[in-house]
């Protein structure tokens, strides 16, 4: 059913809505023994996440500005309101089906290649990222569990010191905690580095995903190209200034 | 000569096709499920043939030596294929189809076959447009075509410059789908080495797998050589280094006649020879000679001065060239026939005014093509006062949306750009019209044993004209063959299955064994390749372009002392029970050796000039060919006997020609 | 020119296979890398050494039978060239050459360079085919106009010569874009469209049997593709199978 739910979120396929969902259950589980259906999860759960990762990225823009009453807002808007609760819980599934997807089919394809060969020039016919997306994400993975342990936990499980703000409403002082975290240099790199690796990850993941779905044209495959390059540099960037910004300042 | 019946239906041209269909015998499904059948070779030919009788319900087994049907040479025919639409509306017609192929190939063909090929020449579009074969289109959405040469109207269709790949990959399709519905077993990698004859028919093959070396029995009721030519023999030629004659010949010395050997095309266009370790030479398609014009040097000097290096082709002012084509035949110019085309070149380059460095090579130039397109794309775009520049680059880009993909394999292997510079080519082997002697159902003089496609001898006669090979192939295996064959099958239906522990199986695969034991027990220090290249120079000077009694005499002898040599002298490293091509490329050479000697002979037996076939003793002043209709209007069958080609033993089928005049071809 | 040449030997399927090297000497610049190993072979033969097995056959570019992976390269380092259109003048002379068998585990290496490629066949057996029996009755040739475009990128799609280069090249050893030439080609024209949801479902299917690996949008494969086939064909694919796969009864 969540599977379902995210398939029609991200895709908005109306089409859908005319078969019942006992058929989409059968079809979606038929869907997976196939090669080409794993991909397509694997691009439409990373376009996914990529659209939370904009709306992640908005909400912390207030640490920049230093800004303690937006950003506590938004940490409680996120944890309290109904549809983004449920919308949360196809976060979650989506980045463990991202993750546990990949992590299958980078299985099946070093199977595919029994004995590997002895010299093999990958960079004259590929990007470093293309070829290195299991380890990109690996490490966004790791980072991602470092992350959510750090503050997702603490936000939703910890010991977080409430006060009253302006308006009179208690609210988790999830900013306090996060300016803490970031003071500390080592922590402040880890991000940093992680964010590097994010980047390489949707530098080559962004594109890739339309590519999957079978979205290529000659006119408008260059734009997505380019558009993908740029999400990933502007997305990695912001998101690594946070941190630096609070540890610099 | 009773034993050659070309079993030619009665009755007028036009109506023997058609009468003879409808007389065939059929063949019941419930009794095709019960007859085996063997199909050697997958190239067009072979894998059409396969698959439409799977289609009909025989079982069938198809044989390659490549490791898919699917790299057949027919793969790299360039050009296209011919047939008479007449979509263009040029005045084309089944009749002038016809007309042009008996005339191109000098009066030496058979008139009914060629006329039921020009019948089905049009099936075969039909049939490859709904296979999915993407051949050129027009803006419109129909059908292009290009002209080509021999032949004034414009009735060849063409998929770019890689016609063949693509008709073969449609027949490979069909194939494909008989396989998958188990209709058809494929053994690939697997090459014959010996014809089963039991009683008087053929029955059957030893193949050696090709991956475990053993020698297998396969039996059938009838079986299908379609094995294309044995241009191989002269070691450098446009066939694939695979190509050879061992199936052929190996049926011919179980008794199928060869007929009309020395029939061979060499290729006007061709990359000319760069060295001596080349293996093969690479054609440049006839269509080009649509566009380009052909010229050497019209004084002795310049074309020593270019051969020196010391002026470009392109210093040459225009009034100091030869456009000898064009000169010499003004109506067809620079699209006569590929023998007339290509005795002009070597006449050229005998007389001093070759180009390159060997001075066996002639220009083909696009540069005036270029300005006429340049020109043209200039008014439609509407361009006003091009400069020459301009003119240059739309021209050469026109040129690349019709030859791209040439021109791009002209400068890889020659590393220099033929939009600028004009393209070197000098003839080379490429088709061999002769072949396994076949009856009207294409069944050889052994029953049960039929040839299709480059395989046979019986359509192009002493010379083929461009984008007959495809069409002949497709029409042999998708539209004749199929169905001639319930003439001999019909009468097999109570045989039941053959079994292949019959002593002619086993007497065939002990031979086969021998012979390869014996190649690999040989005490000698010298590889295949060497004899190979040595046999190929013989017949190349010798049995080549131009031929005469005293060469052929000299040939035969030299050929007979590189075969003792061949057997005292040949090493073949490695083992009989595994993968080791040395060892099938032995095999494959010996047949050569001896198939060279009958092609010598052949040439020598044929006192006249016709077609592919000069013999220097008989031209006009004019250098032109001289043929002797009285004597030489037959097909030269021969039979192997005493197991000695040099005994081999002639057979002529006379030729009548009812409906054409045999007339001095002139292409001026 | 003089070469050292490390070449891959296995002497079959099960054995163990490792690098050999020779010398070569006399080389010249006009010779194809096919040349050069005939050179070496003859050379062999003389001191009593099994030649080095490999395939080949045209010799010109067209039939697909040569598979090299030089210098960590499939078809070595030309663009748009098979190893029998590789020329010695694109190396130095002294130079040292690697040269190895496609690796992977639908293409078994049967000995030294020589690979079982009938995996590609079985694809091809799959579906990659109109079905039509043979007639003399079909409709006429000109009956159904074909757009020029679809026509032209249908011969595009059709000029794959099934060498497995792509195979090769991927770092995933992925026979996607093989597979979604034959597709593309097919479904791009009126006579293959009928039957085209069956063809990409089953054609995918055979594909994922053969143990090639998933495609992951590095692009090598178009890149190293003698005959320059673009991956749109693989987009195009990954559509086709997607609506299949939806409508599908």
């Amino acid at each position: 059913m969540l599977l379902t739910m995210n398939f029609l979120f991200a895709f908005g396929l109306t089409f859908v809505y005319e078969l019942r969902i006992t058929q989409i259950m059968t079809i979606s589980i038929g869907l997976v023994r196939s090669s080409l259906v794993r991909k397509y999860w694997m691009a439409l759960t990373g376009l996914f996440l990529c659209s939370f990762l904009v709306v992640h990225l908005l909400g912390n823009l207030p640490l920049l500005m230093e800004d303690k009453e937006s950003f506590n807002s938004y940490a409680h808007f996120m944890t309290n309101f109904p549809l983004i609760k449920i919308i949360s819980y196809g976060l979650y599934l989506s980045i463990v089906l991202h993750s546990v997807d990949g992590l299958l089919l980078t299985r099946s394809n070093k199977k595919a290649r029994e004995t590997s060969y002895v010299q093999y020039n990958g960079k004259a016919n590929a990007s470093w990222s293309s070829r290195n997306m299991a380890i990109l994400g690996t490490l966004t993975l790791v980072f991602l569990i470092i992350h959510m342990k750090s503050f997702w936990y603490e936000m939703h499980f910890g010991n977080i010191p409430v006060y009253t703000n302006s308006s009179g409403k208690e609210l988790k002082d999830l900013y306090s905690i996060t300016v803490a975290a970031f003071e500390q240099p080592w922590y402040s790199i880890f991000y940093v580095f992680a964010m590097m690796g994010l980047g390489f990850h949707l530098w080559h993941g962004f594109a890739s995903s339309f590519q999957t779905l079978g979205i290529n044209h000659a006119k408008y495959t260059p734009f997505i190209e380019i558009f993908g390059k740029a999400f990933s540099v502007i997305i990695s960037l912001a998101f690594a200034s946070i941190p630096l910004y609070i540890l610099l300042s | 000569m009773s034993k050659l019946k070309s079993e030619i239906p009665e009755g007028s041209l036009a109506e023997k096709w058609t009468k003879h269909k409808a007389k065939i015998p059929l063949v019941s499904p419930a009794n095709k499920r019960q007859i085996d059948v063997i199909v050697v070779g997958t190239g067009l030919a072979g894998s059409s043939a396969a698959a439409s009788l799977a289609e009909l319900g025989y079982n069938v087994k198809a044989f390659c030596f490549q490791d898919s049907p699917r790299r057949a040479h027919s793969i790299a025919a360039q050009g296209g294929i011919n047939a008479a639409k007449n979509y263009q509306n040029d005045g084309d017609s089944v009749f002038r189809l016809f007309y042009d192929t008996i005339k191109g190939g000098d009066y030496r063909s058979r008139e009914a076959n060629v006329h039921r090929l020009a019948e089905v020449s049009t099936n075969i579009i039909d049939q490859c447009v709904a296979q999915g074969v993407p051949f050129a289109r027009e803006y419109g959405g129909l059908l292009d075509n290009r002209s080509f040469g021999g032949v004034q109207v414009s009735r060849t269709f063409y998929a770019k410059g890689q016609t063949g790949q693509q008709l073969l990959l449609g027949a490979y399709s069909a194939l494909s789908r008989q396989v998958a519905k188990g209709r058809v077993e494929l053994l690939s990698r697997h090459e014959m080495v010996e014809l089963v004859v039991v009683d008087g028919k053929s029955r059957g093959i030893i193949a050696r797998n090709l991956v475990t070396g053993e020698l297998e029995r396969h039996s059938a009721h009838a079986v299908l050589l379609c094995t294309g030519g044995y241009g191989n023999v002269f070691y450098l030629s446009t066939n694939a280094m695979g190509s050879n004659v061992t199936a052929a010949w190996k049926a011919h010395k179980k008794g199928a006649f060869m007929a009309n050997p020395c029939f061979t095309q060499i290729h006007p266009t061709c990359i000319p020879v760069s060295g001596d370790s080349q293996s093969k030479l690479t054609l440049m398609s006839e269509s080009l000679r649509n566009d380009g014009r052909i010229w050497v040097p019209k004084k002795i000097e310049d074309a020593k001065a270019i051969r020196e290096g010391k002026i470009k082709p392109t210093d040459l002012p225009e009034e100091e060239r030869d456009y000898y084509l064009e000169r010499r035949y003004p109506a067809f110019g620079n699209l006569v026939p590929r023998d007339v085309a290509s005795r002009a070149a070597k006449e050229r380059c005998d007389a001093g005014f070759g180009v390159n460095k060997t001075g066996e090579a002639v220009y083909l130039d696009f540069s005036s093509a270029i300005e006429r397109f340049g020109a043209e794309a200039a008014h439609v775009k509407g361009i006003q006062n091009p400069s020459d520049e301009d003119i240059k680059k739309l021209g050469e880009r026109v040129i690349e949306s019709k030859y791209g993909n040439l021109f791009q394999m002209y400068e890889k292997i020659t590393a220099q750009n033929p939009y600028k510079t004009p393209m070197m080519i000098y003839p080379a082997v490429h088709y061999t019209m002769g072949g396994v002697w076949v009856d009207y159902n294409l069944m050889t003089t052994v029953p049960g044993l039929f040839a299709l496609g480059e395989a046979n001898f019986s359509d192009h006669g002493a010379n083929r004209l461009g984008a007959s090979a495809l069409m002949q192939g497709l029409a042999d295996g998708y539209f004749v063959a199929p169905y001639t064959i319930g003439t001999y099958l019909s009468k097999d239906i109570i045989t039941g299955k053959i079994s292949t522990n019959l002593p002619e199986f086993e007497e065939a695969e002990n031979n086969a064994r021998k012979r390869m034991e014996g190649f690999l027990n040989n005490n000698g220090n010298t590889p295949v390749e060497s004899f190979h290249r040595d046999l190929g120079k013989i017949m190349w000077s010798q049995c080549g372009m131009a031929r005469n009694e005293k060469d052929l005499k000299k040939a035969i002898a030299d050929i007979r002392s590189l075969r003792d040599k061949f057997y005292a002298e040949v090493k073949v490293t490695g083992k009989m029970n595994e993968m080791n091509p040395e060892l099938d490329k032995a095999g494959r050479v010996a047949d050569f050796l001896e198939l060279g000697e009958l092609m010598c002979m052949d040439a020598l037996a044929r006192e006249e000039s016709c077609g592919g076939h000069f013999r220097e003793e008989y031209q006009s002043k004019e250098g032109e060919a001289v043929r002797k209709d009285g004597e030489f209007a037959f097909v030269s069958a021969w039979e192997f006997s005493e197991n000695d080609p040099g005994k081999s033993k002639l057979h002529k089928e006379e030729l009548s020609f009812e409906n054409v005049e045999l007339n001095t071809r002139s292409y001026k | 020119m003089n070469f050292t040449i490390n070449v891959w030997r296995q002497n079959g399927p099960k054995e163990k296979g490792k690098i050999a090297t020779y010398q070569v000497s006399g080389i010249s610049n006009d010779m194809s890398f096919l040349e050069m190993i005939d050179v070496l072979n003859e050379q062999l033969i003389t001191q009593n050494i099994n030649p080095v097995v490999f395939d080949h056959d045209c010799r010109e570019g067209i039939c697909g039978m040569c598979s090299m992976f030089i210098n960590g390269e499939a078809h070595g380092p030309g663009r748009g060239v098979t190893t029998c259109q590789l020329h010695m003048r694109e190396f130095k002379d002294g130079d040292t050459i690697t040269i190895e068998p496609f690796r992977a585990k639908a293409f078994p290496v049967i000995k030294d360079l020589m690979v079982d490629r009938s995996s590609f066949d079985r694809i091809i057996q799959a579906g990659g085919y109109v079905s039509v029996n043979t007639s003399g009755n079909l409709p006429d040739a000109n009956a159904t106009p074909i757009e020029k475009q679809d026509a032209d990128a249908a011969f595009d799609a059709a000029t794959c010569i099934g060498c497995g280069a792509c195979v090769a090249t991927c770092k995933n050893a992925s026979a996607m874009l093989f597979t979604s030439a034959k597709v593309s080609q097919l479904s791009l024209l009126p006579q293959g469209k009928i039957e085209a949801n069956e063809r990409v479902l089953n054609m995918v299917k055979q594909m994922d049997m053969e143990g090639f690996g998933n495609c992951t949008n590095t692009g090598a494969c178009e890149v190293e593709c003698p005959k320059g086939i673009s991956i749109e064909n693989i987009a195009r694919m990954n559509r086709e199978f997607l609506g299949a796969s939806i409508t599908s009864k």
